[in-house]
């Protein structure tokens, strides 16, 4: 199986989650749709470590530790990211992005 | 048309259809449910590729841990449909074709690339054990700082959540 269907699978995840970064206001799915972009590159990133892994490359497996620290990171992100999506819901009971507009003043 | 390919296009199918309705359903916990469905079929891609030890990962994490967080903090706020703010109808559709635009210049410039394929034979590169040796032989030390980087999240979660 060509490897290049993982590449287009992997670039159509993340153009939907470009389009829903851009087309929602609602910070939670924002928030989700970047999990979605991460996830994408997550995909492709394991694609080609079974393409190197087929090459006979003995250090195929680095990738799949690039994967594993980007869930780290990602969910380091959650927890922090969900806290502020919180607190601004406390102070403004709205979870709409352009409510943040008050912040340039 | 071989079996990998078949399981490979259900598989896409459904984790794109998924991926739709996340950015389309007006409900936030629906939304929610597709994610959880889109990285069910991510899991099953990794499967696939011989990364076994990643998704099972994959589902503890995110299935797991992140979306039951998410879930929990949208009943936690108690959001409804038609609390959720709708953009201008001409930045929907601003976002939609940059986002498309993008989608049809990746792929015709990666259309043409001469790729090699992929065997459909097993190997153990993504058993645990042998991504255990390649962890704490030659990652150790961002093994260790992405303990630091957990405790600095910690720390600044509860910073940033508690009250005055």
């Amino acid at each position: 199986m060509p490897v290049q269907y993982y590449i287009f699978l992997s670039i159509a995840l993340f153009c939907i989650g470009i389009m829903g970064v851009l087309m929602r206001r609602n910070a939670i799915i924002i928030f989700m749709c970047i999990e979605l972009m991460l996830n994408a590159v997550n995909l492709l990133l394991v694609a080609f470590s079974k393409m190197w892994a087929d090459a006979g490359r003995i250090d195929a497996a680095a990738a799949q530790i690039f994967v594993f620290f980007i869930m780290v990171v990602a969910a380091a992100e959650v927890a922090v990211g969900l806290a502020i999506i919180v607190m601004v819901y406390r102070n403004t009971h709205s979870v709409d992005i352009n409510i943040l507009n008050r912040l340039k003043n | 048309m071989n079996t990998q390919q078949v399981i490979f296009l259900v598989l896409s199918a459904i984790s794109l259809a998924s991926a739709m309705g996340v950015i389309l359903s007006k409900n936030p916990v629906t939304s929610v449910l597709c994610l959880i469905l889109t990285f069910f079929t991510i899991a099953g891609h990794y499967v696939m590729l011989n990364a076994q030890f990643l998704a099972v990962v994959h589902i503890i994490v995110y299935a797991g841990a992140i979306m039951v967080l998410f879930l929990f903090v949208i009943m936690l706020m108690n959001l409804n449909a038609d609390v959720e703010p709708q953009k201008r109808n001409w930045l929907k559709y601003a976002g939609a074709i940059s986002g498309g635009t993008l989608l049809v210049i990746l792929v015709a410039a990666l259309r043409d690339a001469s790729m090699p394929s992929l065997q459909s034979g097993s190997s153990d590169i993504g058993l645990i054990a042998n991504l255990g040796k390649t962890l704490f032989h030659q990652y150790v030390v961002p093994f260790e700082i992405s303990s630091v980087l957990f405790l600095s999240a910690m720390v600044g979660a509860v910073v940033i959540g508690k009250k005055e």
